[in-house]
């Protein structure tokens, strides 16, 4: 039974589309077919952290309008032959979405993929809600920051009233995905803690993604980190989290950024 | 040079500032967003069932909710004057 999946936030700039890169890839490595969508019309990115900015032909509103068909606008991975992609419209605006468009999209996308990962643009307007408007699953990319654990709340809320399932009654199961994390900055009460942000927002940890070179440095080279660096911090949180997804029980690691011998001294006298 | 200025300084820790704020910040947005009339409904109604035995000045109503963590309280105030009159209505019937 096919799984759809948005990956939103809010605010932007928090990693949503290198987070749904990074997913898809890790469900695309454990040997799941999967799909993701980019709902960002007018400013796509995820073919260009994803490295297929330049094979994109058509795009989901080509798909929507009738333009082209579905085979054709979608762009296989060049390292994963079950991970694909369905690029936005760098051209046209937001309005030439329609949600009845979307939904045959994705009944179409869910008789060949087991996972429909659908990454939302930022905001709270027609591309952020048509992205979230039929999926069956969730994941709050959130950053340990004021602004953005406000923004996921107010999504929070958007995924309990605007989805198709919620209007049937049903619920969107909601993962939250902390990212940018460094706990040392927590420990030292720098920064929220995850407890905090679990207990501000109530919704079910799916990983935490720690701060890390290794997250630039794969979408500079377009290659999804789980792939660019699979044994890398980041690459691991974002495995455990797939993991996670797919019903396995991983233990939560809270990853620890290492420092040298003088800084852990000078900052624990600090503190 | 941070790192010396804080051996001596010893800054407070922001984190709990920054929770703080979140939490009352969000526990009012959550009641406007999650329900944005049902605070005016609940006046406006219950208001209607107690003038309808009670006369009241409709703005000695105050309806209001305080949510806690794990329990909310709905608190509904009712200014009465003293020497209660009994309504037209009800004395009517």
């Amino acid at each position: 039974m096919a799984k759809v999946l948005v990956v939103t936030s809010g605010k932007g700039g928090v990693g949503k589309t290198t987070s749904t890169a990074a997913l898809g890839a890790a469900l695309a490595q454990l040997g799941q077919n999967v799909v993701v969508i980019d709902f960002d019309v007018g400013l796509r990115n995820l073919d260009l952290v994803m490295g297929a900015e330049r094979r994109v032909v058509f795009d989901l509103i080509n798909v929507v309008q009738g333009v082209a068909k579905l085979p054709q606008a979608l762009i296989r991975d060049k390292r994963l032959e079950n991970l694909w992609l369905l690029p936005a419209s760098q051209t046209r605006d937001k309005d030439a979405l329609t949600e009845e468009g979307v939904k045959r999209v994705i009944a179409d996308l869910k008789t060949k993929f087991d996972w429909i990962l659908c990454d939302s643009p930022a905001g709270i307007e027609r591309g952020a809600t048509l992205a979230m408007r039929y999926a069956d699953e969730a994941i709050i990319v959130t950053n340990p920051e004021v602004s953005s654990v406000r923004d996921s709340d107010r999504i929070i809320g958007m995924l309990d009233s605007k989805t198709v399932r919620a209007e049937r009654g049903e619920r969107v199961e909601k993962h939250l995905l902390v990212t940018r994390y460094d706990a040392g900055r927590a420990a030292r009460g720098e920064m929220l803690s995850i407890d905090d942000i679990l207990e501000i927002l109530a919704t079910p940890l799916l990983g935490i993604v720690p701060e890390s070179q290794d997250v630039l440095r794969a979408s500079n080279v377009g290659c999804p980190v789980t792939l660019n660096a699979a044994n890398s911090a980041p690459a691991r949180a974002y495995t455990d989290a797939v993991r996670r997804l797919m019903g396995e029980a991983v233990e939560m690691v809270v990853p620890v950024e290492r420092k040298g011998l003088m800084d852990r001294l000078l900052r624990r006298r600090a503190a | 040079m941070m790192n010396v200025m804080r051996l001596f300084g010893g800054r407070a820790a922001s984190a709990p500032v920054a929770r703080e704020r979140l939490q009352i910040l969000l526990s009012h947005e959550r009641g406007r967003s999650g329900a944005p009339d049902l605070l005016e409904t609940l006046r406006s109604e219950i208001l209607s069932v107690v003038s309808k035995h009670i006369d009241v000045d409709p703005d000695k109503v105050v309806v209001r909710m305080d949510r806690g963590k794990f329990v909310s309280m709905l608190e509904v105030d009712i200014e009465v004057p003293n020497g209660v009159q009994r309504s037209k209505m009800v004395a009517a019937t």
